[in-house]
């Protein structure tokens, strides 16, 4: 299998989808002869044209307005919000109307459109261009949400989205863009509402998501090294949850920790953990769930303060250390 | 691609200094000092440039060289203690208004003498006690506070105004029309500055708007409208001044949009596809806005070839004291991440 950059395996997704069906089209902001502020749409002006790769002005509610509008009347728009930040001005076309049309119609309308963005931490963009807002957009009923962590899972999961009868926001983390890893060309697809068992281990399982997938990978290959065995379960979608395989692997490993970069206060970790209270999971516990996620802090400029706002391998190290030592 | 007509300018270009400074009640010695300010605008614009390239700026920036008559020509105009929204190409704004460069570079560079304390950096580069209420990463933020500041200003009775900087993207975005609207129905002492320098990004400003110039939106909110140059920092001083004037004797708003270019990329992801060399040639040696001024006041006789060098030596050197200050400037202590969350 050729190894490509997750940049490449969104934009292959889009193409893909983009050839095989007329009504899928991208509209966004410098999505054209710039490629998209992060590269993803390179080169795809030259091979759809205007019409469907669609410059819009600096417009976030008309964008995604318009990307609702289209999607209620038989188009599958994909609407890039260049930085995830930027969807705050666009809640009102997503929330009310996206998500809610179809339940208030009686059933009788679809809104099958996506909404890419890149978030989170890591580039120096500062408190409004480096937030995870994941929590927020998971409150709303009739939207699901995706976040993938290697390029393969994102290359399935943008075809699933965009073939989805259902508002999908995509959630990009800005530092994966460079991670490389295998996608087979052609396509394929992986289903929404599937979490995924990145490590299999008996001793403590991790929840995670986006890029704290690559981050506690790597804190799991180490710890495996000194016989401490972590499971990483990679969500992937972040509703419709995958309850079944996060019950599934607490009452396997008997003990929980939740890892986002979102700040923690109101952050999906406290939902991870009370569906596990709620299930028959919560017998198999031996210690206190525990979370690790972001400070409740705006993002700071500062590199090192930067980094010490959001949880790092260290952090994760020392919890998953602290947990199996029965220190809680 | 051509976007502009200098026929539709409102203003008469610029061509004696001395005629048209007495007209505006400019000395000859502000005239030296708004050239001055253009020079180390520029010059820090170059020098942050220099400190991304040798990967000392985390994070992203926004230069401003090439829009230097429109910082300093509004940053003169105004009066010290009004307030400023800025956006993110604000640089030259914020040092227009009397601006520490030392503490502007210390920003940049995330330390803890910066004017953020290394908190914001140079998007969100504030001074709020000189009322300089900061640049905005969100596009049309200021927009958006501008209202509120001007609200207040009514309530309070004083004789601020507030000077909004915005760019012909931003113009784009639903909140312009809420603000100037709100703005207009209760006669807010608000000046929205557009500064028209032809790109969002990469989207070239006829392709993203229905019509320009953006002066033309004015009439629909009942409110002044002016379509300027704004490469000639006295044409822009002129309607400014008189814009100012207008929302501070509490007849409303006005819009100003001064045409303009940028030099550098948009930021750095830029790889300047969408336009070509010879604009970005032609705006640097036609219409530059420093050599622009230079020569009127030197044709005026203000100001000589070897006064120039020195105003700009004098200028360097100011600027690499900012880089040496920032570089002997501790980090901020990390155990601090929490602070200022609440009041
Ligand atoms: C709400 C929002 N949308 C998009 C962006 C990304 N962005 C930052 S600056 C910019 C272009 C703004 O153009 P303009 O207002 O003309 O100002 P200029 O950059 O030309 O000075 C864009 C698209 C943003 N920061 N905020």
């Amino acid at each position: 299998m050729p190894e490509i950059t997750y940049r490449e395996a969104v934009r292959d997704a889009m193409v893909e989808e983009m050839r095989r069906d007329e009504t899928v089209f991208l509209l966004g902001e410098d999505i054209g002869t710039y490629g998209g502020a992060f590269g993803v749409s390179a080169g795809m002006l030259a091979e759809f044209g205007p019409e469907r790769v669609r410059e819009t002005p600096i417009s976030e509610l008309g964008i995604v307005g318009a990307a609702a509008g289209a999607a209620m009347v038989g188009m599958k728009p994909i609407a890039e919000i260049m930085f995830m930040d930027f969807i705050l001005l666009a809640l009102e076309p997503l929330m009310n109307q996206a998500a809610k049309a179809r339940y208030m119609f009686g059933g009788k309308a679809t809104v099958p459109m996506v909404v890419r963005m890149p978030g989170g931490s890591g580039t120096g963009a500062a408190a409004q261009h480096s937030q995870s807002l994941e929590s927020i957009l998971m409150h709303i009923p009739g939207i699901k949400v995706v976040a993938p962590s290697t390029p393969y899972d994102a290359k399935g999961l943008l075809i699933s989205a965009i073939r989805d009868r259902n508002p999908v926001c995509f959630v990009e983390h800005k530092l994966l863009y460079k991670v490389k890893g295998e996608v087979p060309t052609g396509e394929y697809t992986i289903p929404l509402g599937v979490a995924d068992i990145k490590h299999a281990g008996t001793d403590i399982t991790v929840v995670t998501s986006g890029i704290m997938v690559q981050k506690s990978l790597a804190v799991a290959q180490k710890l495996s090294q000194e016989g401490i065995s972590v499971e990483v379960v990679d969500l992937r979608t972040l509703r419709p949850l995958d309850t079944k395989t996060i019950i599934a692997s607490v009452k396997k490993t008997g003990k929980l920790l939740v890892v986002h970069e979102a700040v923690k206060t109101g952050g999906w970790a406290g939902e991870i953990m009370a569906v596990v209270s709620e299930s028959e999971a919560f017998d198999h516990l031996d210690a206190p769930m525990r979370r690790l996620a972001g400070k409740d802090v705006p993002i700071p400029y500062n590199r090192f303060l930067e980094a010490a706002a959001v949880p790092q391998e260290n952090d994760i190290e020392a919890e998953i250390r602290a947990m199996v030592a029965n220190k809680y | 691609m051509t976007t502009w007509k200098k026929e539709e300018f409102d203003n008469l270009e610029t061509t004696n200094v001395l005629k048209k400074s007495e007209e505006l009640g400019l000395s000859h010695e502000q005239l030296v000092e708004m050239y001055r300010t253009m020079v180390k605008v520029r010059l820090f614009e170059e020098m942050a440039d220099k400190q991304y390239a040798l990967g000392k700026v985390h994070g992203t920036m926004h230069l401003s060289a090439g829009q230097e008559a429109v910082a300093v020509g509004a940053g003169f105009a105004v009066n010290k203690g009004d307030y400023l929204l800025n956006h993110h190409r604000g640089h030259g704004h914020f040092i227009a208004s009397g601006a520490d460069v030392n503490k502007m570079m210390a920003e940049f560079l995330g330390k803890d003498t910066g004017y953020c304390r290394g908190r914001g950096g140079s998007m969100h580069i504030a001074d709020v006690t000189a009322n300089n209420l900061g640049a905005n990463g969100i596009v049309g933020g200021g927009l958006q506070l501008a209202v509120g500041v001007g609200l207040a200003i009514q309530m309070k009775k004083t004789d601020q105004i507030v000077l909004t900087i915005f760019g012909d993207g931003a113009s784009n975005e639903g909140i312009f029309h809420e603000s100037l609207n709100m703005a207009a129905i209760w006669d807010l002492p608000i000046l929205y500055l557009c500064e028209n320098n032809q790109y969002g990004m990469s989207a070239n400003v006829t392709r993203v708007s229905a019509k320009t110039p953006f002066k033309g939106r004015a009439a629909g909110y009942g409110i002044p409208g002016y379509y300027i140059d704004g490469n000639d920092v006295l044409a822009v001083y002129e309607f400014v001044h008189k814009a100012a004037q207008n929302a501070r004797e509490g007849k409303g708003p006005v819009l100003v949009e001064a045409q303009t270019y940028r030099y550098f990329g948009h930021s750095k992801s830029d790889r300047n596809l969408y336009r070509s060399k010879e604009e970005i040639e032609y705006w640097k040696t036609v219409e530059d806005p420093i050599v622009r001024f230079g020569k009127l006041l030197l044709e005026a006789g203000l100001l000589t070839e070897q006064k120039i060098e020195e105003i700009h030596a004098e200028m360097n050197n100011e600027i690499e004291e900012s880089v040496k200050f920032a570089e002997n400037s501790p980090e901020p202590d990390v155990n601090d991440v929490m602070e200022w969350v609440y009041a």
